[in-house]
């Protein structure tokens, strides 16, 4: 397999972060080309490479940045660094390291889809990310690539910050744009999409931070020079993160269609000794788990996971081993789920509380065999009936779960303790 | 009654020219507020902003509460945030969690009596390959055990 670090090849490189280290290892040269670009070429381009959505959903770039309309409106550009899903760390490693990374591919795309004005809106916890980003613009600033007359193109481009406050919430797109206007970050009814009607009610491209600064290899190598790496539908290469239980947890950079078991067992160095996989999740917490079954024909790309009916995601991927309790995991997504639902939509507002009522009863012994099935059933009705993805993203975990391991449910319910750990924790301490 | 340092208020005016929409400062204002309330947001500090801001005090209030980084109750000097989510629970954190608890004698959200901690649980910190993982003040603590917590505590202290 060809090396495939487009993204990352500098990242151990401590000087990366500052303009002067960027520049000596090439930085700023795609956006001194795409300046010499007509806009359209530039999206054309994009949409060539296949590029898609690297904060989850998966969307073609090229295609969203199409839906700007021309009526003369300001348009915004906004950085979506809010990375709250949880599994996923691979813009923090970004930020953190490769800052001019993120900014020049902010750059290039605001010329392309013709914006004056980008924010970046940082998750609250990631102080040092937001620390490294706002001196990697004051640098971006004195030395010309932002401002006014960049590079002397003629083109004006003005780029901020923005430090969230703890939601999850406000990583959903239009929960960001209302987070960002000063209100609670409570997601809004789409259509319009913000590309129509987003940042005070402007035309607003919202991507992902991976997102944005793929889009300097795209422009270095041309569309097909990117295609040369993933599948044909899932092009190109993705940063993973990787938890649990490996020996070598971490963020690594392979191209799309990668085999999930090479990347457990290659990149991030196999299971502990002496424990067999036993699932993972292999987008985040949101994502269908998948037995170890599938996990051996599972390959790391849109596609595959969609067949698996599991989903890529943010790229997040959750290693569990023997060792684990099914229920007791299940439990702990769907405190997340329901503490973070913003509670304008009753059917996850209800249901979030409800899925993580009947674990919890089956953890604390109060639960029957029929509520497998009414968990089952809430979480099935939950699904695509609320304005955002929250309720689904409680709801797939969870019929996953029980339906997969249910023999792990159904010991617990009936032995009222775990199959694999006997008491877990919520039982040993409340 | 809570007034916000000069320093303070000219970040808070600063703050208010640097967006398009004034409302866009509430989130930069509370944390500025926050950091020179001690670690947390008293209804006198949503009353101090919204006289200098201009904005109604409930409109404050509500950004106040739906984001979770904001107190609104007073912590100790040192808010150690434990990620109890999927990553960190499968390395232990609940357990450690209730360790630091046990060891600083305090319940999880109370201040201790020298009002030197406060132990919370938070969600995910985006730190997953390091877990279990701590937040406190501006810093992640990581790959941390007990043997970790201790030497941090005494450093604390």
């Amino acid at each position: 397999m060809m090396e495939a670090k487009l993204l990352t090849q500098h990242y151990d490189k401590p000087q990366y972060k500052t303009l002067k280290g960027y520049l000596e290892l090439d930085g700023y040269q795609m956006l001194k080309k795409a300046l010499k670009m007509r806009p359209q070429e530039i999206i054309d381009e994009v949409k060539a490479s296949g590029l898609r959505g690297r904060g989850g959903a998966g969307f073609p770039t090229g295609v969203k940045w199409g839906f700007l309309p021309n009526n003369g409106e300001p348009r915004y550009l906004l950085c979506n660094a809010d990375e709250g899903e949880p599994g996923t760390f691979k813009d923090r490693l970004m930020m953190e390291r490769a800052p001019h990374q993120l900014i020049e591919g902010m750059i290039i795309s605001a010329f392309a889809v013709q914006s004056a004005k980008s924010y970046i809106y940082v998750r609250g916890e990631y102080n040092q990310s937001y620390d490294t980003l706002e001196k990697a613009i004051r640098e971006a600033y004195e030395a010309g690539y932002l401002g006014k007359n960049i590079l002397g193109s003629g083109f004006d481009h003005d780029l901020d910050i923005y430090r969230g406050a703890g939601a999850y919430i406000c990583g959903e797109e239009t929960g960001m744009i209302s987070s960002l206007e000063g209100l609670k970050g409570q997601p809004k009814l789409k259509p319009p999409f913000p590309a129509i009607q987003g940042y005070l009610r402007k035309p607003t491209i919202v991507n992902n931070v991976e997102t944005l600064a793929a889009v300097i290899p795209i422009l270095r190598d041309g569309a097909a020079g990117y295609r040369k790496y993933g599948t044909e539908k899932s092009a190109g290469t993705k940063l993973f993160s990787v938890s649990g239980d490996v020996v070598k947890p971490g963020t690594y950079e392979v191209p799309l269609g990668y085999p999930l078991m090479d990347l457990i067992n290659k990149e991030c160095g196999g299971l502990r000794p002496g424990r067999r996989l036993k699932a993972v999740i292999p987008g985040g917490s949101s994502a269908p788990v998948l037995t170890a079954a599938e996990c051996e024909r599972a390959t790391m790309d849109y596609e595959n996971l969609a067949e698996l009916k599991s989903m890529l995601g943010s790229g997040a991927v959750i290693v569990i081993d023997d060792s684990k309790c099914m229920v007791d995991l299940l439990h702990v997504i769907l405190h997340f789920y329901h503490h973070e639902s913003c509670g304008q939509c009753t059917p996850c507002r209800e249901g979030t509380g409800w899925l993580e009522k009947i674990s919890k009863g089956i953890i604390y012994g109060t639960a029957k065999l029929q509520d497998l099935d009414l968990l089952e059933r809430v979480a099935e009705n939950m699904k695509g009936r609320t304005i955002c993805a929250l309720s689904d993203a409680a709801a797939l975990p969870t019929i996953s779960f029980v339906q997969k391991f249910r023999d792990e449910f159904e010991y617990f319910i009936r032995e009222g303790r775990s199959k694999v750990r006997g008491k877990i924790y919520a039982q040993m301490h409340h | 009654m809570f007034k916000l340092s000069a320093d303070g208020l000219a970040k808070v005016k600063s703050e208010l020219e640097r967006y398009e929409s004034k409302y866009s400062a509430i989130i930069p204002a509370l944390y500025i507020a926050q950091k020179e309330n001690k670690g947390w947001v008293s209804p006198q500090v949503v009353e101090h902003l919204s006289d200098i801001m201009d904005i109604p005090a409930s409109r404050i209030d509500e950004v106040l509460k739906f984001y979770t980084m904001f107190n609104q109750r007073p912590v100790g000097k040192h808010h150690i945030q434990v990620c109890c989510n999927v990553s960190c629970a499968m390395k232990e954190a609940r357990e450690l969690t209730d360790y630091i608890c046990s060891k600083l004698q305090v319940k999880e959200g109370d201040v201790t009596a020298d009002g030197h901690f406060t132990v919370t649980r938070v969600e995910c910190l985006g730190s997953c390959d390091t877990a279990p993982v701590a937040q406190i003040g501006d810093r992640y603590y990581e790959n941390l055990s007990t043997d970790v917590v201790d030497q941090l505590l005494k450093e604390l202290k």
